[in-house]
């Protein structure tokens, strides 16, 4: 499956076969602007026919200099928002990444209630950010329907956060030391409401999609991507888990507070067809959102009624010369923030690991020999955020 | 698991110790500095190892150290196996900013290799498609160095805002 890529266009010369007729590959460009592609990416295939014999894919469309404008801001509070701006439906997992490693580095402790707080968020915005990779998956292969119903659920989860921070998408939420502010009265209520109510809207989703004959055909043996492959290529998240490879940061180098809770880390198994399919990658991002159903569930147990949110802020944020590699666990795979301090208020350097950067580089090696439909699925189940990959 | 001190003792035996540096750090990850040229048999050795392992490159940056004018690679280095980390660093001088590709054994390394050429200007030898990865492939200069200005028109557009 795997091909060597090299470095230089070559354009094949057209053979001439038995009746006077000629063949020749044709190079098609899919995208940058294209409904599939998520985003902004193109992705230059050649075609012998309807099959791929290479894709290249083409990113930087949506380059906006987030390392430079970290380096550029005087303090370090402002890099959170754009952050935010990186996974864009993610936001809230970016900014507990930051946090964490700042928090790190300056040797900063937490109390429960915050770690509590950071934990219930990020695992909702894991399940919003994994409704809207499922609904659009879907949406590529032509099912409409369910993505309407991924989305009337995302946008309850948008409704707790947006009581909590005040705004939907781009939150700021998560400060380094500590949180904005503290969640309203009825966060518990809000949230175990929505926990109650969205269990069974998943095995609706298995019914509607899932399980789906049409669904199963377009995407079950399609982009295989193996085990050996995925981890020479860093893949991370959903996309290596659907290749049956049991590692998640959550279990496996645990930070914040998950290790105190029971979840299961879900893997692909190849039940629909060949294991690391694109079904495969599918079905681990709807699992998974049941244990982040039973992640939540037990920290609300177990979230304490006391707490300063703003206690562990400092009020000037100047870590110490040195520097750190944190990383967690997005929807999207491992998050990693390199950070550099010189000792001032403002970063010397900040380069952010980018999981769907990583996992996107993956495609010129599993979409060799697809057919040009397959190309959609195989991009979908990636599952990339653009702005995180050109940053 | 082993420590940085023991990993740092397990390549100065099998390498020698003058191409090597121990670097700890009070705050925050420590290091090992290791000469540009050696880089990629260390990353051989790092990998393939008994005991060592490290099978997965989670990270691979460029960094511009404009007082002392070097421009430097690190390497976030992790093994699943026995989970250990190590961070490696490569420094060298900026007017001649060449080392050799780690994208033979970490496939990872390959678009950040081309990100560390497109953002700073380090060029990695035996690297197969080292082209700009998030600029325009006709822009000027190295965005993530320290002095960069950016160009006054780029394809007849005003560039600084």
């Amino acid at each position: 499956m795997f091909k060597e890529k090299g470095p230089d266009v070559t354009f094949s010369q057209p053979v001439e076969e038995a009746d006077g007729l000629k063949t020749q590959e044709m190079i098609i460009n899919m995208g940058p602007q294209h409904p599939s592609t998520h985003g902004v990416l193109r992705v230059e295939l050649t075609l012998d026919g309807e099959i791929v014999t290479r894709a290249v894919p083409h990113i930087g469309y949506l380059h906006r200099c987030f390392e430079k404008h970290c380096e550029a801001m005087n303090e370090y509070p402002k890099v959170i928002p754009y952050v935010d701006r990186m996974d864009y439906v993610a936001a809230m997992n970016n900014e507990h990444g930051f946090a964490i490693a700042m928090e790190q580095l300056m040797e900063i402790e937490l109390n429960d209630r915050v770690e509590h707080i950071r934990v219930i968020m990020a695992e909702l915005q894991r399940i919003a950010s994994h409704l809207l990779a499922v609904g659009t998956f879907g949406l590529d292969i032509g099912a409409f329907t369910p993505f309407l119903y991924c989305f009337s659920e995302r946008e309850k989860i948008l409704d707790i956060f947006e009581k909590a921070s005040g705004a939907r998408l781009l939150y700021n939420y998560i400060w380094i030391g500590g949180l904005m502010n503290d969640v309203p009265d009825d966060f518990k209520t809000d949230v175990s409401s929505f926990v109650k109510t969205f269990r069974p809207k998943i095995k609706e989703l298995n019914d509607l999609l899932s399980n789906n004959k049409i669904f199963l055909v377009r995407t079950a043996n399609v982009g295989v991507l193996p085990e050996k492959v995925a981890i020479n290529y860093g893949i991370s998240g959903p996309s290596l888990r659907g290749s049956g490879v049991k590692w998640d940061l959550r279990r496996d180098d645990p930070y914040s507070i998950y290790d105190r809770f029971e979840f299961d880390v879900v893997v692909g198994k190849g039940e629909v067809g060949t294991l690391g399919d694109c079904w495969d990658r599918y079905i681990v991002r709807v699992r998974e959102m049941e244990e982040s159903l039973k992640i939540i569930e037990q920290a609300l147990e177990s979230m304490p009624d006391e707490g300063d949110v703003h206690e562990s802020i400092p009020k000037k944020i100047r870590p110490p010369a040195g520097e750190i590699y944190s990383r967690t666990e997005t929807p999207r795979g491992e998050l990693g923030y390199y950070v550099i301090s010189d000792k001032s208020t403002s970063p010397y350097r900040v380069k952010a690991r980018a999981p769907s950067f990583v996992n996107l580089s993956v495609l010129p090696a599993i979409s060799v020999g697809a057919m040009i439909a397959d190309m959609v699925a195989i991009i979908g189940s990636i599952d990339i955020v653009l702005g995180e990959v050109d940053r | 698991m082993k420590t940085l001190n023991d990993i740092f003792d397990q390549i100065t035996e099998a390498f020698g110790e003058e191409d090597f540096e121990l670097s700890e750090q009070d705050a925050g990850d420590s290091w090992i500095t290791v000469m540009p040229h050696r880089i990629h048999e260390v990353a051989k050795y790092l990998r393939d190892e008994q005991g060592l392992r490290f099978d997965s490159l989670m990270c691979l940056s460029g960094v511009h150290y404009s007082k002392e004018e070097m421009l430097g690679v690190t390497y976030h280095l992790y093994s699943t196996e026995f989970r250990h980390r190590l961070t490696l660093k490569v420094i060298m001088p900026q007017d001649d900013a060449r080392l050799p590709s780690v994208e033979q054994i970490w496939k990872t390394a390959d678009w950040h290799e081309r990100e560390a050429y497109d953002m700073l200007g380090i060029v990695f030898e035996g690297h197969p498609d080292m082209r700009r990865i998030l600029c325009p492939d006709d822009w000027e200069g190295h965005p993530l160095r320290k002095d960069y200005k950016e160009q006054e028109q780029y394809q007849n557009m005003k560039v600084p805002y």
